[in-house]
């Protein structure tokens, strides 16, 4: 059922957000080294389907399969010139199953790092990287979100909005980032400093995803709580991943993710799912855990 | 203040255009290359490393630093080539089979190249062969793998195999980084060893080689 960001949060209650998609292609047998973004066209019931698990298990946010869907790092794959074709397929296979779910589901456009780094610390331009973000938002046209993850720095952060409100200034925008280096981001951000940029950005919710499992991202959650009263989004990867004969798996089951879920919430943490190693299980896990508690919310905050 | 501790300095605080100046005027005035590598610009990027694990500096400053040293290197380098300096250690470094992601590998190749080793840079989505080749055609006595995906870091292990039926893996290093590696993931695979950050993956190569 088609409905808002806002709506959503205008529930006053806990909203669920999807998990890991690269984790669901590479079981479905995406091999490595292969752009997940190609399958939006190359295998679109697969991502289909991955969408409707999700949306089964009790996510009330799923995002498009676009992570690495901008021209910088299509182009490591050497597939820059299918840009515009991955993120519109990938809005549409989203888009048809949140509209034909039983119970409101927002679209999120996933929009991660170029993967390179911006000047003066690498090579990329702040004009290219703008560029990027607004090519790639401009394709992702219909979703009800956009929705920036996984970033470590701030200025790349800032050109990611840049471009996504080039695109379309009307669109709301999320942004989470990932706290991995000692409660750090890679970049050196804290999350304090990260929530007084992201709200002077003027984001609608964010918070964090990715790193190192729920315990890291717990942390990050309570401190960025302490200093701010912005909707928190947390996406922790489900634990971190060990080997299993010749796969990596992640070790924290659907069990410990439900627990996450009901510490995060109490933490500050509005919108709760799951990122890397995650799957419809542990969401179902976690939405089972949100429903059964009764905890008000209002205007983002906890009373 | 003496040239060498202006150039550590102008290193620690990223000053690129300074520490090109400074390198100049020292060669100038007739200090070796070789003292101005080993007192100056290797001291100070152990310095760099410090501050980073002391949680002082983080990836950026690291990275404007070995820029400024990059920038010293440069000008000593003609004069390195064919004296009787040699690096302390040779190590291909690349991120394995299907992984594009290179930010990590290029900053441990800054730090490495920091503290004097020669650095073999084979690039990003290396096959095992490539790794291989390397080590049989090129003296390295290390290597350094990374990897940020899971689905990636498997292919690790098929690299250290590859190097064992081709006769060389006594020959080498092994060392391995990447957001989901882990000790346990090295000591698995039978790595030599596992480091967390750039500055560490420094630390751990001297000790392997017993530079330190």
């Amino acid at each position: 059922m088609k409905t808002t960001f806002a709506d959503l949060l205008a529930s006053g209650r806990p909203v669920v957000a999807d998990g890991g998609m690269g984790t669901m292609l590479f079981s479905a047998g995406m091999v490595r080294g292969h752009a997940p973004e190609s399958w939006n066209v190359e295998h679109p019931d697969i991502v289909r389907g991955i969408h409707a698990a999700y949306i089964q298990a009790g996510a009330q946010i799923i995002l498009t399969n676009t992570f690495g869907g901008n021209r910088i790092r299509l182009g490591m794959h050497k597939l820059a010139a299918r840009t515009c074709l991955f993120n519109t397929a990938a809005v549409q296979l989203a888009r048809s199953e949140a509209d034909a779910a039983a119970l409101p589901v927002v679209v999120g456009g996933s929009i991660g790092p170029t993967g390179a780094l911006l000047e003066p610390h690498g090579e990329l331009t702040l004009y290219e990287a703008v560029s990027a973000f607004e090519e790639q938002a401009l394709a992702l046209n219909g979703v009800d979100v956009f929705w920036i993850e996984t970033m470590s720095d701030l200025e790349e952060v800032r050109a990611a909005i840049t471009g996504c409100r080039k695109a379309n200034a009307d669109t709301p925008i999320v942004t989470t980032m990932t706290f991995d280096t000692n409660g750090r981001t890679m970049m050196g951000v804290k999350p304090e400093q990260a929530t007084e940029a992201l709200q002077n950005l003027g984001v609608i919710a964010l918070g964090a995803n990715c790193g190192n499992g729920p315990a890291e991202i717990e942390q990050v959650i309570e401190k960025m709580h302490r200093s701010s009263s912005a909707v928190l989004v947390a996406k922790a990867n489900a634990g971190l991943p060990h080997m299993h004969g010749d796969i990596a798996v992640y070790d924290a089951t659907p069990e410990v993710m439900a627990a996450y879920a009901s510490r995060v919430l109490g933490q500050g943490a509005r919108i709760i799912g799951a990122c890397c190693g995650s799957t419809p299980d542990h969401i179902r896990a976690i939405a089972n855990a949100l429903q059964n508690i009764d905890t008000p919310i209002k205007d983002g905050k906890h009373s | 203040m003496e040239t060498l501790e202006i150039i550590r300095k102008a290193i620690i605080e990223g000053q690129a255009k300074q520490v090109e100046q400074e390198v100049k005027t020292a060669l100038d005035n007739g200090i070796k290359a070789s003292q101005i590598l080993y007192e100056a610009l290797i001291p100070a990027m152990a310095e760099v490393g410090r501050l980073y694990e002391e949680g002082e500096y983080f990836v950026p400053e690291m990275l404007i630093s070995a820029r400024a040293m990059k920038a010293g290197l440069g000008l000593l380098k003609p004069f390195l080539i064919g004296s009787d300096v040699k690096p302390v250690g040779k190590v291909a470094i690349a991120t394995v089979q299907g992984d594009l992601h290179d930010i990590g590998k290029n900053l441990v190749s800054l730090m490495m190249e920091g503290a004097g080793f020669e650095i073999v840079d084979l690039g990003v989505n290396a096959e095992p062969e490539k790794f291989v080749n390397a080590v049989r055609d090129q003296q390295v006595n290390v290597v350094a793998m990374s990897a940020l995906l899971t689905t990636t870091m498997t292919r690790m292990k098929d690299t250290i195999h590859a190097l064992q039926e081709a006769g060389l893996r006594d020959k080498v290093k092994i060392i391995i980084g990447g957001a989901p590696i882990t000790q346990a993931f090295a000591d698995e695979i039978g790595a030599d060893g596992y480091a967390s950050d750039a500055s560490q993956a420094v630390t751990l190569t001297k000790r392997l080689l017993a530079l330190s």
